[in-house]
């Protein structure tokens, strides 16, 4: 019994079916790769995972409970944090106020008035910013504005800011996503030394077969909104039908 | 100070000095001379200084730190007016009953406008709280005459029980006051040819106004603060760092309609009537103009744009044609009248023009508002801290 149960997923948009009797499992402590080519429904999957989008039926249970009809800050509160294509950081603010609000979110909940005291006499929330920044060499930027730093930093302040909540379930949607090559292998090496560290379950859509191969555990092959093969990395670098559907055009 | 880092309270200090001498540094014109009509050190414009810098630092509570636009906040104003109207009638004449109910009726208020409106965001948002705002116009001015006064306003009258004053011996309508202290009361201050004058209602209300700046400050700096500003910034990023924009807005919604409340219980303190034009919507319109121009977002912002306006309306508009050619006297006759011609579109009447004007050159050349003008002007003095604020605002391309 996997931390993350799909079971039997169907959404529709209209005619189109966008997941078709979807099936995964993600194993805990592990890092799950979900593949597939554009329109396989790899994003749609995940946004029914966090609360975006709701299946029209089956089932998503994490941790033994159902994710359905929950909303995405209820779904974060259960464990799970997701990274976007895009980075998502609060801009206007700066790092170290961006690393804040995780912090606070863990330890507060959903919603606190938090007092009137000031933001920066919240010494044991700082240490742990601080201590999550130097994990991710950004402690000297801390009092950067983060909109003006570089898509790289973006994403690393992105993941730190998701690693702070210590969650369960890290969700990664294309993390490479635009990336330089030396940006990519350094997000790599930050996955894996994350993977190494704690205890965590990562689930990672890419479209980088070099991210997906140097960290995934497990992959499964999505396409058409169908599971096609779930396997290590090793077999399905050879499956036949991989290559049809997918590594075939790419490579 | 007071839990305060030490920008903060030097900034504080610099309101509260500033607000303790402002009937002599807003009189800097001696009685008599040409330049008097620019003075603003009377009672009934420096409580007006104060009162809607009160409902400016409450309105940016939620515009500034959470983006959300609320174009009905005349609202609050409106009804804390009528609740303070009211206490003064079946109470007491003391104002601190007054204020507090004006208080906690305009959060309810404010509650209750912010649960519904506040489903929607932008431009929906507005529109909603406009609606509501507009409502609450109409009832106050027709359906509701018998709490409100309707068209007359709410005002005070000689039969009012007064529970807690006893019963009135004189033939006069008494006053508000702050146990025993009238609000109106004012003891003039002559040297030479300049007049001070000190107004217990002007003090009363900006130490209030002090206060309210003070909490301001710490709800800027605290971090409840910080996720309102979180949510203008990101509210995706908000939701999925698990946790929940919408009572964050809410708490700012109904605070920030507490201040209004507050403001119009003490509009009412200094003046005892409440009538339904203070909750038109272009009431709601000027406390965003207010905000605007001094600078959204930032601390003193609202208190200097909320002065700005109303100096612009109490002295641009009393200046008339008799006075401008009186200035212009020293040109030639033809020149003369052209000029008087030409600026005067631009006062007493049409001091929303003038206002207009500024408000545009603002916002074009000062997005920041007042404050990046000041910031600018420091700047200029070669001042370091200029510079700091300069490489925060520019972003880089990615």
């Amino acid at each position: 019994m996997g931390i993350l149960e799909v079971k039997d997923v169907n959404k529709r948009f209209g005619g189109l079916q966008a997941l078709g009797d979807v099936n995964l499992s993600v194993a805990e402590n592990t890092c799950h790769a979900i593949i597939g080519p554009n329109g396989a429904g790899k994003s749609t999957l995940l946004n029914c995972l966090v609360g975006k989008l709701i299946p029209d039926t089956g089932s998503v249970m994490f941790d033994g409970q159902s994710v359905l009809g929950r909303t995405p800050f209820e779904i974060n509160q259960m464990g799970i944090s997701r990274v976007f294509q895009t980075p998502e950081i609060f801009g206007d603010l700066t790092v170290m106020e961006n690393m804040l609000i995780p912090c606070f979110a863990r330890r507060d909940g959903s919603f606190a008035l938090h007092g009137i005291r000031s933001v920066f006499s919240e010494g044991e929330l700082r240490d742990q910013a601080e201590q999550m920044l130097e994990e991710v060499n950004m402690l000297d930027k801390r009092n950067m504005h983060s909109a003006s730093m570089s898509r790289g930093d973006k994403r690393r302040l992105e993941m730190a800011m998701c690693l702070v909540q210590n969650p369960k379930l890290l969700l990664l949607d294309e993390p490479t996503a635009g990336m330089a090559r030396a940006d990519t292998n350094n997000t790599i090496d930050l996955l894996k030394e994350i993977k190494e560290k704690r205890d965590i379950t990562i689930a990672i859509i890419e479209h980088d077969m070099h991210v997906v191969f140097s960290l995934a555990d497990r992959i499964t092959v999505l396409a058409q909104g169908t599971p096609l093969v779930e396997d290590t990395p090793e077999n399905i670098k050879g499956h036949p039908k991989v290559k049809e559907a997918y590594l075939g055009e790419a490579a | 100070m007071f839990g305060l880092d030490k920008k903060d309270a030097s900034l504080l200090l610099i309101v509260a000095v500033l607000v303790a001498f402002a009937p002599f540094l807003l009189n800097p014109f001696p009685e008599g001379s040409a330049m008097a009509q620019f003075n603003a050190g009377y009672p009934d414009l420096m409580q007006r200084f104060v009162i809607f810098g009160i409902f400016a630092i409450g309105f940016n509570i939620l515009f500034g730190l959470t983006g959300y636009l609320s174009f009905g906040h005349a609202a609050f104003l409106g009804v804390g007016s009528y609740a303070a109207v009211w206490m003064f009638k079946l109470l007491s004449m003391n104002v601190i009953p007054a204020i507090i109910l004006a208080v906690i009726t305009a959060g309810v208020f404010a509650l209750i406008i912010g649960y519904v409106s506040l489903r929607r965001s932008g431009i929906y948002f507005s529109i909603l709280t406009l609606a509501f705002a507009q409502m609450s116009f109409a009832l106050a001015y027709s359906v509701l005459t018998p709490i409100t006064g309707g068209e007359t306003g709410l005002q005070l009258a000689l039969d009012d029980p007064r529970i807690l004053d006893g019963a009135n011996q004189t033939n006069n309508i008494p006053v508000p006051g702050f146990f025993g202290m009238e609000m109106r009361d004012s003891t003039d201050l002559v040297l030479g040819n300049w007049i001070f004058t000190f107004n217990v209602g002007y003090y009363f209300a900006a130490i209030i106004m002090l206060i309210s700046f003070y909490v301001s400050i710490r709800i800027f700096r605290s971090p409840f603060g910080m996720m309102l500003r979180a949510v203008k910034s990101n509210q995706q990023r908000l939701n999925y760092t698990g946790l929940n924009p919408r009572p964050y807005t809410l708490a700012a919604f109904v605070i920030s309609g507490m201040y209004a409340g507050l403001a119009g219980g003490l509009m009412a303190s200094m003046d005892p009537l409440a009538g339904a034009e203070r909750m038109f919507w272009t009431a709601s319109g000027e406390v965003v103009l207010m905000t605007i121009l001094g600078g959204v977002g930032t601390l003193i912002g609202p208190v200097l744009g909320a002065g700005m306006i109303k100096y612009m309306e109490n002295i641009i508009s009393k200046i008339n044609a008799d006075i401008l050619h009186s200035w212009f006297a020293f040109l030639p006759d033809g020149l003369e009248d052209l000029v008087v011609t030409m600026i005067y579109p631009f006062i007493g009447k049409g001091w929303h023009l003038t206002l207009g004007i500024v408000f545009m050159l603002v916002v074009i050349f000062l997005p920041g508002g007042l404050v990046q003008g000041g910031q600018k002007l420091a700047g200029l003095f070669g001042r370091k801290k200029a510079e700091d604020t300069k490489t925060a605002t520019t972003e880089p391309a990615e």
